[in-house]
Formats: C-alpha cells, sequence, structure tokens
C-alpha cells in the first residue's frame, strides 16, 4: 500500500480515467497547473488524442503498460463507474481517487472490498480527492487556496472543507495534506483510516477533521484518537439538520437516532478534541493552542 | 425510495418470499371480494400507524368497508391516507425478526435476525439478537444460515423456511439496491408456515438508473420538494423561515447551523451543487422563493464554481420572479468582486457566514 506523503507527491503518476469528458479536460488543466505530473488518460475509443498533452488510451491496462502510471483519478459517470474502477485496480494502480457523486453504494461495496483485497487505497466516492500542498493535487479543489503546511485535514466534504482551509491559510498557517474522504455512506477511506494514514505522516503535526451527521465514523475517529499525541481539532456540520433527510450527501443522514452532531460533538469532547462552532474558528483554535512540536 | 407495504410484497412476492394475501384499495367499493378475515392498513411512507388508528380488522365485506372508511383520507404523520391494504388476517403463533441493512463502518451488508420480533430491533437484548456481515464478494454462504438457525432455536421445519426467507431477502438487498429490507415480525403461523407480517423496503436513490420501474413512486417529499427534484436540485423544506441556499452539502448545512447560532431558523435547505450555470442557478433560485422565505440567505464558496456566475443566476430569477425578498449574499473565491457588482442593488453584501447570518435574522425582525 502507497504511504503517505500523504499517498500523493511530486513521484506519483496519475492517471485520469474519463479525461476527455467536460470535467475531465477541466481538471486535468487544473491539476497539471498544480504541478501534478499526469501521464496518462482514458476514454474507451479515444486512443491516440491528447488533453493538454495528455495521452490518451482505451484501457487502464494500455495506459499503465506505456506509461507506468500508478494511481488514477476517476472522472467517469455514476453508472460506468464499478467497471471504470475494477479495471484502474486490475491494471494495477495502487491508488484510487474516485471523484464520482451519486454511484449505487452496492457498487461501492464491491469495488471498496476487491480494491482491499488487490491493496489498492481508494479515497472517495463523492469526494474532492486529496492533495499534497506543494507536491501535486488528484483532486479537484481549488489550487489558490492550499500553501504548505503542517495542518492535516480530513473532510467529508468538498466546500466546507475549502472554507475552512481557506481560513486556516489565511490565518497564516499551512497545509501537509488535505483528503477529501467523500460524502457518500460507503467510502474507501474512513475518517478514523485516514487519521491513522496522518498520524504517521511526518509533515503532518495537527489535524483538522470535518465532520457531518450520518453514520458513527466520527465517534470511531475520536475512539482512535485518545491514542495520538498530535493536536486535533473538529468541525461537525448537520446540528440543525431533521432527522430521516438526506442533507445533499447521500451519508449525511440521521436514522433510528444514529449519527446525530451531538453524538459526534460528544464523542470528540470526551476525546479531549476541541470543536468549533463556526467554520472559520478552526483558524481561532490553532491559533490560540501551542504550536506542536 | 421508499416502498408503500403493498409494493414491498410485491417486490417480495418476485424473489419467491412469502407474503400475505391482500388487494389495494383507494375507495371502499373497490373492496369487493377480501380475504377474510381481514386487516386494513394504512399505506403510509412513515411508522406508527398503527397508534394513529390506520389499522384495523374486519371479519366481513361490510366491517371491511367501513374500516376503509375510516382508515382512508385519515392523516398519519404529515401525510393523508390515499390507499389501503385489505390483507388476509395471519393466525400468528410466535412473531420472529429479520432485516438486512448496510454496516457503513464495516462496509458490508449486515444481516440481522431474532427469535424476538414484533418489537422494534432497538428493544432486543444484544444476546438475542443474531448479527452477521455479509462479504458482498462471495455473498451469503450456507453456513451463515446454519448459524443464523443455532442462535434462533427454532424447530427443524420453522428453521428451514426462516433460511429460505434469509436467502432470499438478501438475494433482494443486493438485486433491488436495497438499503434497507426488514420483516418485523416475521410471523410464524399456527400452521406451521412462516410469512412476511410486514414488509419494509427501501431502495437506494442513486440506483435509480438501475431501476426505472421504481421512478415514479410516491415518495415522502412536499410538492415543492418532488418539483426540485424533478430538476435535479437538492431542496428540502424546513420549519423555519429563512431560506438557505449554498455551494455543497457540508456548507449548505454549516450555513444553516450558523443561523441558527445567531437566532435564526432555516426554512430551506437548498444545495446548488457544483453548478455555475446561471440556468441552472436561476431553477434553483425559483424553487426557493415558491417556499416565500422572509429572507434569502446566500452563502457561496467559489473554487471550481465561479461566483459572478451564480450571481447572474441570482439576479436573472429575481427579476423573473418580480418578488421581493431582501437577499444577503456572502460571496467568496474566484471573482467574488465581479459578483458583488452585479448583485448591487440587489443583495445586502456580507464578509462572513457569521456576520450573513446576523444580518438575516436582523432583517427578518425587522420585517424588511
Amino acid at each position: 500500500m502507497l504511504e503517505l506523503a500523504v499517498l500523493l507527491d511530486e513521484r506519483t503518476r496519475l492517471l485520469v480515467q474519463g479525461i476527455t469528458g467536460h470535467q475531465g479536460q477541466f481538471h486535468t488543466r487544473a491539476m497539471l497547473d498544480y504541478g501534478t505530473k499526469i501521464v496518462a488518460g482514458v476514454t474507451p475509443g479515444k486512443a491516440g488524442e491528447t488533453v493538454h498533452g495528455v495521452p490518451v488510451f482505451d484501457s487502464c491496462f494500455d495506459a499503465v503498460d506505456e506509461t507506468g502510471a500508478n494511481a488514477s483519478i476517476m472522472f467517469v459517470p455514476a453508472p460506468y463507474a464499478k467497471d471504470a474502477a475494477v479495471e484502474a485496480i486490475e491494471a494495477g494502480v495502487r491508488l484510487l481517487v474516485i471523484v464520482t457523486e451519486r454511484i449505487p453504494f452496492h457498487d461501492t461495496l464491491d469495488v471498496v472490498t476487491y480494491a482491499r483485497a488487490k491493496a489498492c487505497r481508494v479515497i472517495g466516492p463523492n469526494c474532492p480527492g486529496l492533495i499534497s500542498p506543494g507536491k501535486a493535487k488528484a483532486g479537484i479543489m481549488p489550487n489558490h487556496i492550499f500553501r504548505p503546511g503542517d495542518v492535516g485535514v480530513i473532510s467529508r466534504s468538498g466546500t466546507l472543507t475549502y472554507e475552512i482551509v481557506h481560513a486556516i491559510t489565511e490565518a497564516g498557517f499551512g497545509e501537509s495534506a488535505c483528503l477529501g474522504i467523500g460524502g457518500d455512506p460507503v467510502i474507501g477511506t474512513s475518517m478514523s483510516e485516514a487519521l491513522e494514514l496522518l498520524a504517521k505522516d511526518r509533515e503532518t503535526k495537527r489535524i483538522v477533521l470535518v465532520g457531518e451527521i450520518g453514520g458513527t465514523t466520527e465517534e470511531e475517529t475520536a475512539k482512535r484518537a485518545r491514542r495520538m499525541r498530535k493536536p486535533i481539532y473538529a468541525y461537525i456540520a448537520g446540528r440543525t439538520a431533521p432527522p430521516g433527510r438526506r442533507m445533499g450527501h447521500a451519508g449525511a443522514i440521521i436514522s433510528r437516532g444514529m449519527g446525530t452532531a451531538q453524538s459526534k460533538i460528544d464523542a470528540f469532547a470526551k476525546a479531549g478534541i476541541p470543536v468549533a462552532d463556526y467554520p472559520v474558528d478552526i483558524a481561532r483554535l490553532l491559533r490560540e493552542s501551542p504550536a506542536p512540536s | 425510495m421508499k416502498f408503500y407495504e403493498y409494493k414491498a410484497h410485491e417486490i417480495f412476492r418476485k424473489y419467491g418470499m412469502p407474503v400475505p394475501r391482500g388487494v389495494l384499495a383507494s375507495r371502499p367499493e373497490d373492496i369487493m371480494d377480501p380475504p377474510l378475515p381481514c386487516v386494513v392498513k394504512a399505506q403510509v411512507l412513515v411508522g406508527g400507524r398503527g397508534k394513529a388508528g390506520g389499522i384495523k380488522f374486519a371479519h366481513t365485506l361490510e366491517e371491511a368497508r367501513e374500516a376503509a372508511r375510516a382508515i382512508l383520507g385519515m392523516t398519519i404523520g404529515p401525510y393523508t391516507v390515499r390507499e389501503v391494504f385489505v390483507q388476509e388476517m395471519l393466525d400468528i403463533a410466535r412473531e420472529l425478526y429479520l432485516s438486512i441493512t448496510v454496516d457503513r463502518s464495516a462496509r458490508a451488508p449486515l444481516l440481522m435476525a431474532s427469535a424476538l420480533g414484533g418489537i422494534d430491533v432497538e428493544s432486543v437484548p444484544a444476546d438475542k439478537l443474531f448479527k452477521v456481515h455479509i462479504p458482498p464478494l462471495v455473498g451469503l454462504q450456507p453456513y451463515v444460515l446454519r448459524a443464523l438457525a443455532k442462535k434462533l432455536g427454532l424447530p427443524t421445519e420453522i428453521s428451514n423456511q426462516v433460511s429460505d426467507v434469509a436467502r432470499k431477502a438478501y438475494a433482494l438487498f443486493r438485486g433491488e439496491d436495497a438499503e434497507l429490507v426488514e420483516i418485523n415480525p416475521l410471523a410464524v403461523l399456527k400452521d406451521g408456515r412462516v410469512v412476511a407480517g410486514d414488509a419494509k423496503l427501501i431502495v437506494d436513490d442513486n440506483a435509480e438508473f438501475r431501476h426505472p420501474e421504481y421512478a415514479e413512486l410516491p415518495q415522502d417529499r412536499t410538492p415543492l420538494e418532488e418539483e426540485a427534484h424533478d430538476k435535479g436540485i437538492t431542496f428540502i423544506q424546513l420549519d423555519g423561515d429563512i431560506g438557505v441556499i449554498a455551494n455543497g452539502a457540508g456548507l449548505t448545512m454549516a450555513t444553516l447551523d450558523v443561523l441558527s447560532l445567531k437566532g435564526g431558523r432555516g426554512g430551506a435547505f437548498l444545495d446548488l451543487g457544483g453548478t455555475d450555470d446561471p440556468e441552472k442557478v436561476k431553477e434553483a433560485f425559483e424553487i426557493l422563493l415558491k417556499a416565500k422565505p422572509s429572507v434569502i440567505l446566500l452563502n457561496i464558496f467559489g473554487g471550481i464554481t465561479k461566483a459572478d456566475t451564480v450571481a447572474v443566476g441570482v439576479k436573472e430569477a429575481l427579476e423573473a420572479m418580480r418578488v421581493n425578498v431582501p437577499v444577503i449574499a456572502r460571496i467568496k473565491g474566484v471573482n467574488e468582486d465581479r459578483a458583488r457588482e452585479i448583485l448591487q442593488g440587489i443583495g445586502y453584501p456580507a464578509e462572513t457566514i457569521g456576520e450573513a447570518a446576523e444580518l438575516a435574522v436582523k432583517l427578518r425582525a425587522g420585517g424588511a
């Protein structure tokens, strides 16, 4: 399994699945601009074309054979996502970022279980991807809000993460890594697994968790966090969300009394993790705490 | 997608699962030849219909029609009962429990069963509940069913039927992209048959493309939510009066939370998603206006989404709808200056979410 600087750095050879689509083209440009080494694109039937100078192949197998790609980011529509994901895993990529939203969770169950068996790390689906500031980006987050630093960010959300990262950067800090783990009920890398990765990462000195209602991943993360030395700060979205309603993300739902914001806030409080009331307060919490060694 | 009980029965039957005989009726006189004695059950998408008087017993055709007359038109939760399901009365000897759902943390389907059924599963003691994860790539193997039989401790002829139901329920769970298959009670009848006494089925909304036959099923949405859904807009009506529109689900939730911390109450959750197509923004804004908010709080963090194109959509929607609702616009990110220019004279600008929320509460109190 790939280890950090966090899963992704200058040496990562990235493949873009669905590179010829609108999103694929747009984000390939932005990732290249960030300095990411994009070695190949895949769109079945489009072999021989190029997108921003990146050669396009018919299959992941061809792309990996020809270019030595070892990671992939997917912009493939939901109905074809399982096919594309399994193809990438079979072709041998070690990191698979699934940006696509609205993938049936039964497909995701199959993909993440298979990926695990093949030692491929999956981030997402329904996620903004990941970035190692100053090194590379396999994601869709805006480039300009990041600055290399020592704050590691893990989030179930997209724009809310950008809001918080922006506040962190504006306050004079920088980020070592940002992992958007995704807003679906079933995801490849959970918050607690992402936390383990950042705990081991040398460049990450403190960690920010952005959670939301639904599921119990924050509660599980809080339990693991008790054993960790790096200071952790959190924000939870959805304090006012009504039960039984899916709040935009497929995974953001309070069902049968489980997954409330309060339960997560309590779990973090019990683990000694300060929880910000306002998103931008994360920056204040960082400022007010002593710099980690 | 939630399923009415009668519809869930149809799907259960398709997988060969035993369900009681029954007929659907939307008028008392539609009940012609009910399986007697029978239970007349309100068809609604919420629980608690028994307590609300939505389940009645009948021994004759006349009684069945009488029961239907009482139940049809009844209000249960937010719903008016439009249909009743007239189902054969089961002569139940004992009640069991069976369900399959997804365990998000384990990333696997979770099969649960108990010899204690007919009660809320949360109140079943942990040692009386059989729980096992099913590895999705290999599916439900017979050893799981052997373990289930042992745990429930039922006589062989009952146990075999329960295993069969479990196997078929799993096939349904996978085959229909279900989030939840729940049979509570799984009824053991006095004649020894095992029958689904109730049928709860929820199917993953995201799998709609694989099940176009479910697209038209009525859901628990308000008419306005239904309209938004048809247009592909994520919109939820809430019980406050301030309309919140933002880009991204997390940010929209956070905006509602901040509003509440500042003493306001959200009346609508509208997630614009990643779009910055002015036409789409306009469409979304029109939905929000139809919810008649006293104030609108717009919160955009432009990264990939360009703030100015969102602003164009907002402006066009307000002009097209000719309404005068104050719009507090907190716009950050790419092209924010141009967005502010576009919204000049229309919106009240704000720097932070907190400031925007305070302004929303103030304008609302001032009756602007």
